[in-house]
Formats: structure tokens, C-alpha cells, sequence
């Protein structure tokens, strides 16, 4: 890796979203919108005593899953773009290396992440009052690891489409599986033992069991901090996954 | 050793298809050699081979002593692909910039490649809003930012009006002035008229590797594309039946 190199790439990435305004502005104001419904389905449900509210578990978990389903789709359409452009093509026989661009990429859409969840979290304690015993800013932190292994695991499936179609195709095949099992719908204590095991192996489990320890406790706890470190192992694999499919040689 | 490129029995296949079949050439040091040849005869496999980024099937590609796509050829060989490959979502400057970076190089040495390939007026136009010719020579000032010795540059021309045409020629002229080798590859063979030197491709093999008055000596006609035609007509009867069309 090149720190020249890899800025440049960085830099390119975040110029290119913010020359596509449109884009910018739904990063921004949908995470809000949703909330908001969120908000209003909720706001008559009775709270059990003694437990968070419902806006407050399933607000939490949302936090976590924006930026991790809008950075995959984002990734993976871009990646594709830059292999059916030629611009990948031409990026290979640069000195650029495949690490620079995959981190670029990382970096790039990780800090989009970050700030799509850190104005959502705003929102959501400012305005909605989401009330979490701990900080906002650990589920920023926990959003924005779950925006970089989105961004991971788009540049690994863009190489296993063609098309635009294909690659939007990978969002329900990546997200919706770790969104049923995640522990949101049922707990994962009490699913049935196989469901549990595929659980076990999905790394946004693991998130959503951070947000939860940061909703329960006022302290960042030891399970959430090995937790994000989960996620973010999966990243990195996902990432090295990601660089065995960048071929300098194709036929 | 002095040439720039040294393909020994090239054989590329993608596919089922035999796309090169067994080519030698070279590419002399310091001048301009045209790759000719009607759409789909090898060029722009015979180009991939060069740059390093073909899989090839067997035989040699040496460019510049070291084979081709060797890491320390990054920052030696520049690469122009037949469609535009720069981003849309960027101006042409930002997109200069970025392969400057990547090249080693300043946002003065992108200033000036914008304004080389006379886009200095454009330059801060996305390259999504300009039209087919401005965004290949988007492209071009990408590909020669790094001023690299070694510059391949498929269908650089396409699209331009004939005076930007001119232009880009004697450019590439310049170029080779300075020491720069240039293959360079068209479709027209109008064209080739302007190159120090040929090569003729059809069906993925070598029909003539020639200076153009040499071409015109063999066959005995004034216009290359006569001469190609005969040469053509000439392998074709050597291949006996081999092939057909």
C-alpha cells in the first residue's frame, strides 16, 4: 500500500459521490423518514414495564442496519461500475495496488456511513427520544464497523455479477438473512437450535448484540467491544475475500 | 535488444476461439508503429497482451526487457482502452488528477495532459456531460499523464474531427521525438500513412510489418489501402483454403 496512492483513491471515491448531489441528499433524509414512521408505529404500543420501549430496541437496531444496507448497494454498484467501465482495467496497470483500492473504497464509504448514521442518531435521541443507556456515539462507532463490512462485502459480490440487475439482486441475498436472525424478530435464545447456529456464523448478529449491550449498559461492556471486533475480523476477511477476485490477467 | 516490445509466437484464445494466432512482431524504441486492421481481427488483443493484462495461452511478450506485466512496467507503460475508461462522475481535471497520483506525478503535470489533448476549456466539465471525442481524449490525457515510454493507445482517434485529428498526430509525433514509443491502433487506414511503421493484422495473424513506403514498394500501389488489400489477397493464397470469407 501506497499512503500517496491510497488518499488519492479515497479522495477520488468521496469526490465522485459528492459530485452526485441526488445520491447525497437520500443518504441524508431517508434514514429520518423511516425513522419518523418508525416513531408514529409505535408511539401508542404499551411498553411492558420495566423493558426498553419498542421504538427504543427496534430504533437501535435500525441505526445499526442503514448504513450497512445502503453502503453495501452503494459499493457494489460502484465496483461493478469500475469493472464494466474499463476503469478497473486501466487502475490495474497503474502502480495503484489492489489493497489501495479496496481500502480507498473502505474508507471512502465508511466515512459516508458514518455520517448517514451519525445525522440518524441525531435524529433519532434529538428528536424522536430514543433513550439507550449508553452513548450515542458507540452506536455511531458500531454503525459506522457495520458500514465498513457492507462496503467489504459489496466489493466481493460485484464479482459475481454482470449487471446492474445482478448486483442489486446480492441485497436481499447478503442482508435479509442477517436481518430475520439477527434477534430482532425473535431472540436468539429462543430460536430452534439450526437457526441459531446460522446466526452464530452472521457477523451482523454480532452488531446487533452490540447495540443492544449499548442500549442496556451506560458503559461500553467487554461483549460489545469483542463483538465490534467480530465485525470487524469480518470485514478484514471479507475484504481479503474481495482482493483474491481482482485479477491484474483476465482472458 | 532495442525494440520497445518483442512478441514471440503470440497464441491467444478466449474461449473456444483462437483470437491470436502465433504472432511475432516488434515495436521499435522512439517512433510511432500503427496496428491496422479491420474490427475484430486481434488488435485490441494483441494491445492487452503488451499492457500485460491478456491471459495468453503461449508464446513471449518483452516489453521494454521485462516480460509484459511485470510490476515495475506500471509506471513505464501507458494504456489507452478502445472505450473510454475514465469516471463519468468526475471532471476531466479531477479525473487527471487522480491517474497523475497514481503515476507518481503533480497537479501541474495533469493541468498540462488536459491541455494537451485540447480539453484545457473543458476541464472542469464532468466527463459524463461531454460528447464521444472529448471523452476519449479525457481518457488520452489519462493515459499519458505519467509520460510514460511506453504508450499504447487503442483507437485514439476515433470520433475526432480531422483537425483534432491532425493535432493528435503530431502529437504522438512529437512524442516519439522525445524517445516515447507509440503503438497505436485504428480501424482507418488513412491512418496509417501517418506511422514510422505497420503491422497488418487479420484473423489474429500478421499480414505485413513494414514502413509504409516499403508497403507501398512491395505491392507496387500508391495507396495503403490498395496495398493492404493486396497484401491480404497475397496470404490469403499462400493459406490455401485453410480459411474462408
Amino acid at each position: 500500500m501506497n499512503p500517496r496512492i491510497l488518499a488519492a483513491t479515497t479522495g477520488r471515491i468521496l469526490r465522485q459521490l459528492r459530485h452526485d448531489k441526488r445520491t447525497v441528499a437520500l443518504l441524508v433524509v431517508v434514514p429520518t423518514v423511516l425513522l419518523t414512521l418508525v416513531y408514529f408505529m409505535y408511539v401508542d404500543q404499551p411498553t411492558p414495564p420495566g423493558r426498553p420501549s419498542v421504538f427504543d430496541q427496534v430504533a437501535l437496531i435500525m441505526l445499526g442496519f442503514f448504513p450497512f444496507i445502503i453502503m453495501f448497494l452503494v459499493t457494489s454498484i460502484a465496483m461493478l461500475r469500475e469493472r464494466t467501465t474499463g476503469t478497473l482495467e486501466r487502475l490495474l496497470t497503474t502502480p495503484l495496488g489492489k489493497l489501495d483500492l479496496l481500502f480507498g473504497y473502505g474508507i471512502a464509504f465508511g466515512l459516508a456511513g458514518v455520517l448517514q448514521s451519525t445525522i440518524a442518531s441525531l435524529v433519532a435521541y434529538r428528536v424522536f427520544g430514543l433513550d439507550t443507556a449508553g452513548s450515542l456515539w458507540l452506536v455511531v462507532m458500531i454503525a459506522g464497523v457495520n458500514a465498513v463490512l457492507a462496503v467489504a462485502l459489496g466489493l466481493f459480490c460485484s464479482a459475481f455479477a454482470r449487471t446492474e440487475f445482478q448486483a442489486v439482486q446480492f441485497m436481499p441475498v447478503v442482508v435479509l438473512p442477517q436481518l430475520l436472525l439477527c434477534g430482532l424478530f425473535v431472540p436468539r435464545g429462543e430460536m430452534a437450535g439450526w437457526l441459531q447456529a446460522i446466526s452464530d456464523v452472521l457477523p451482523l448478529s454480532y452488531a446487533v448484540e452490540a447495540l443492544q449491550e449499548v442500549g442496556a449498559h451506560a458503559d461500553p461492556t467487554g461483549t460489545m467491544w469483542r463483538d465490534v471486533a467480530i465485525v470487524g475480523g469480518a470485514a478484514v476477511a471479507a475484504l481479503v475475500l474481495a482482493a483474491a477476485t481482482l485479477r491484474r490477467r483476465s482472458g | 535488444m532495442d525494440d520497445a516490445v518483442s512478441v514471440r509466437d503470440l497464441v491467444v484464445d478466449r474461449g473456444r476461439q483462437r483470437v491470436l494466432q502465433g504472432i511475432s512482431c516488434v515495436v521499435p524504441r522512439g517512433a510511432v508503429t500503427g496496428l491496422l486492421g479491420p474490427s475484430g481481427s486481434g488488435k485490441t488483443t494483441l494491445m492487452r497482451a503488451i499492457v500485460g493484462v491478456q491471459t495468453v495461452s503461449s508464446g513471449t511478450v518483452t516489453v521494454l526487457g521485462r516480460p509484459a506485466g511485470a510490476a515495475e512496467l506500471r509506471h513505464r507503460v501507458g494504456y489507452l482502452t478502445q472505450a473510454p475508461s475514465v469516471y463519468a462522475d468526475l471532471t476531466v481535471r479531477e479525473n487527471a488528477r487522480y491517474f497523475a497520483v497514481l503515476q507518481g506525478r503533480g497537479r501541474a503535470d495533469a493541468d498540462r495532459a488536459v491541455s494537451d489533448v485540447g480539453l484545457a476549456k473543458a476541464a472542469d466539465q464532468l466527463v459524463g456531460t461531454l460528447s464521444g471525442g472529448q471523452r476519449s481524449r479525457a481518457s488520452l490525457a489519462c493515459a499519458l499523464v505519467g509520460e510514460p515510454e511506453l504508450v499504447i493507445l487503442d483507437e485514439p482517434t476515433v470520433g475526432q474531427d480531422p483537425v483534432l485529428r491532425a493535432d493528435l498526430w503530431a502529437r504522438f509525433h512529437a512524442m516519439a521525438a522525445t524517445g516515447t514509443t507509440l503503438l497505436v491502433s485504428s480501424h482507418v487506414m488513412d491512418e496509417a500513412a501517418r506511422c514510422d511503421r505497420l503491422l497488418l493484422i487479420r484473423d489474429g495473424r500478421l499480414v505485413a510489418d513494414d514502413t509504409p513506403d516499403a508497403v507501398r514498394a512491395t505491392t507496387g500501389v500508391d495507396d495503403l489501402e490498395e496495398a493492404f488489400l493486396r497484401l491480404i489477397r497475397a496470404s490469403e493464397q499462400e493459406g490455401a483454403g485453410e480459411r474462408e470469407e
